[in-house]
């Protein structure tokens, strides 16, 4: 397929989280609003755009026995310094990931993305095979976060619409489920048609 | 009673899957029989329990004596990774039924946040290490009994009929939903 | 040029090189980070302290103390000063009583005792609920307020405040963050 193939696969065709149901950890943990969940997102294809770009660089250098301890070792490495550059410049949305910017590390997709794609492929497309899913993702993760904030705080982007509160439900656990069960399933309808 | 208390909090009112949202990609992909999903709690427990006795000894004897915190992330999942490994070459030496049984979930238990994510918040919540231990065997249970009451679950709605596109992963999240709300009830127990 | 060979010697020293090179590249961005951090962690304490006291013109962080609580750990305490005289006292209170866990709040003291005013640091209350702790019609009744005649306990306890509706173990435990930081100033002696 072509680069530009490559780049919007991960849009909706192949969409990480709709299509391959990978990364849902992150994905109803930081959706409670969409710009949490678009910064998670944001943080999360930094880590697989140099990951996915590092490990294809080294790909023929690493024995095959040992690829997958020295994968997660590169990942994490990415992972640690996303982690310091938000606490450093973001640390409001810092303290708003939480614990869940340290688990990137074993975000299925980041894992995934270099086992299926980086260590066979040259560097120019893993670069954009990690860019692409991880749009993908952080469009994902936009859309339900907004879905979550508009109808659950009755607010979107941080501002209020609505006097008082909304279904408050969705911006808690049980609708980050229901809310992602359905999107998943609209995704699937539309890749139907 | 400080651990009565950690234990409720991280299995009912707390639950590290409905409501602290880790551990979900076994939790979709192992719950559709209630036997594998047993075999995949019980290896989860295990695995719990030792990387939080590790994780916190590293944490404490090494990361901290070096000031080297920032490599907290790396050297956890590496242990983490480790032990798994063990666990395998364990299982296969001792219940090749029970290894065969969980196959491809084993090295999958290395990627479930559950298990790092438990590290990570004992030395968050400044735990010593016993309450960190009860809390990750805690934490385990609680990711059991939800695995094993979704499955119990779905076993049921292989006899049902359900609208195609809800199939599969869908109905499992709102199912999941459902049962996390019902968890939310727990929260009036702890006065 | 094809694939690197499985040997141990191999394996060995990809790993061995990999980890160097990770732990090396994280060193250098911790330091090139560590100021930053330093800087953020600092500006929020002040902007939380310049909400809850007069105006000051010290540094209330240079001139922090702890003081114990009785109950066995000890608070943060940030003198402000104006023109070398004490305008106020920040005190960065917590309780673990909270409905979901830790309360941290920023609780600003005249000289005499009387609440200037609280600002909420960090809390993991209900959404729509515990949540409204941090909304002036909750945590503005303690302004202007002595809690040596002003009860702080809720009303149903036989106190003076006025808790959030369906939300009382929040209210009591935002109450009791309080009132640990008002005995803590009054055991330590206000300087």
């Amino acid at each position: 397929m072509n680069q530009f193939q490559n780049f919007t696969k991960g849009f909706i065709k192949e969409n990480p989280i709709l299509v391959l149901v990978l990364g849902t950890c992150p994905t109803l943990a930081t959706t409670s609003s969409s710009l949490n969940g678009m910064g998670m997102g944001i943080a999360t294809t930094f880590v697989l755009i140099g990951s996915n770009v590092v490990i294809s660089l080294l790909s023929n250098l690493i024995p095959d026995k040992v690829r997958i301890p020295a994968f997660v070792v590169i990942i994490a490495s990415f992972v640690t310094v996303i982690d310091l550059i938000m606490q450093a410049y973001v640390p409001g949305l810092y303290e708003k990931l939480g614990i869940f910017i340290p688990l990137i590390v074993v975000n299925c997709i980041v894992l995934g993305r270099a086992e299926a794609y980086a260590c066979k492929n040259s560097v120019f497309s893993s670069f954009i095979d990690g860019f692409g899913m991880g749009l993908g993702f952080t469009m994902a993760l936009g859309i339900l976060g907004a879905f979550r904030e508009i109808v659950g705080s009755g607010a979107i982007f941080g501002h209020k619409f609505i006097e008082g509160d909304g279904v408050l439900v969705f911006i808690l656990a049980p609708g980050a489920f229901i809310a992602l069960g359905y999107l998943i399933a609209l995704i699937n309808r539309i890749k139907k048609t | 009673m400080e651990y009565i208390l950690i234990i409720i909090s991280a299995v009912f009112i707390n639950n590290v899957v409905l409501a602290q949202f880790l551990g979900i990609c076994p939790f979709l992909g192992v719950s559709n029989k209630v036997n594998t999903a047993l075999g995949m709690a019980g290896a989860v427990v295990f695995v719990i329990v030792l990387a939080t006795m590790v994780t916190y000894l590293i944490q404490v004897y090494v990361l901290n004596k070096l000031g080297i915190g920032f490599m907290q992330t790396i050297t956890f999942i590496l242990v983490i990774a480790a032990l798994v490994q063990m666990v395998e070459i364990i299982l296969k030496k001792v219940s090749q039924p029970l290894y065969q049984a969980l196959g491809i979930f084993l090295p999958l238990i290395t990627t479930n946040c559950a298990v790092l994510g438990v590290a990570i918040l004992v030395i968050k919540k400044n735990y010593n290490l016993i309450e960190g231990v009860v809390y990750g065997a805690s934490t385990a249970i609680g990711f059991g009994l939800a695995l094993i009451i979704l499955a119990g679950i779905r076993e049921q709605l292989e006899l049902v009929d359900i609208p195609n596109g809800m199939k599969g992963v869908s109905i499992s999240l709102v199912i999941a939903g459902i049962l996390a709300m019902a968890f939310m009830g727990f929260t009036g127990i702890v006065k | 040029m094809a694939k690197t060979e499985s040997t141990f010697k191999n394996m060995v020293l990809s790993l061995t090189l990999i980890s160097l090179g990770a732990s090396a590249c994280l060193g250098y961005v911790y330091q090139m980070t560590k100021v930053p951090i330093e800087l953020s962690v600092l500006n929020k304490k002040l902007t939380a302290i310049k909400l809850v006291v007069p105006e000051f013109n010290n540094n209330p962080n240079d001139e922090m103390y702890k003081l114990p609580t009785g109950e066995g750990d000890s608070l943060d305490v940030y003198p402000a000063k104006k023109d070398n005289v004490v305008v106020g006292y920040a005190i960065n209170t917590n309780t673990k009583k909270g409905f979901s866990g830790n309360i941290s709040l920023m609780a600003g003291f005249k000289p005499d005792g009387t609440i200037i005013s609280i600002t909420v640091l960090e809390q993991k209350e209900t959404p729509g609920l515990g949540t409204k702790m941090a909304e002036p019609l909750f945590k503005n009744q303690f302004n202007d307020k002595n809690p040596s005649q002003f009860n702080l306990k809720v009303k149903k306890d036989g106190g003076s405040v006025d808790a959030i509706t369906a939300a009382t173990i929040s209210s009591r435990a935002f109450c009791d963050a309080v009132q640990r930081s008002y005995n803590t100033l009054q055991k330590g002696g206000l300087k």
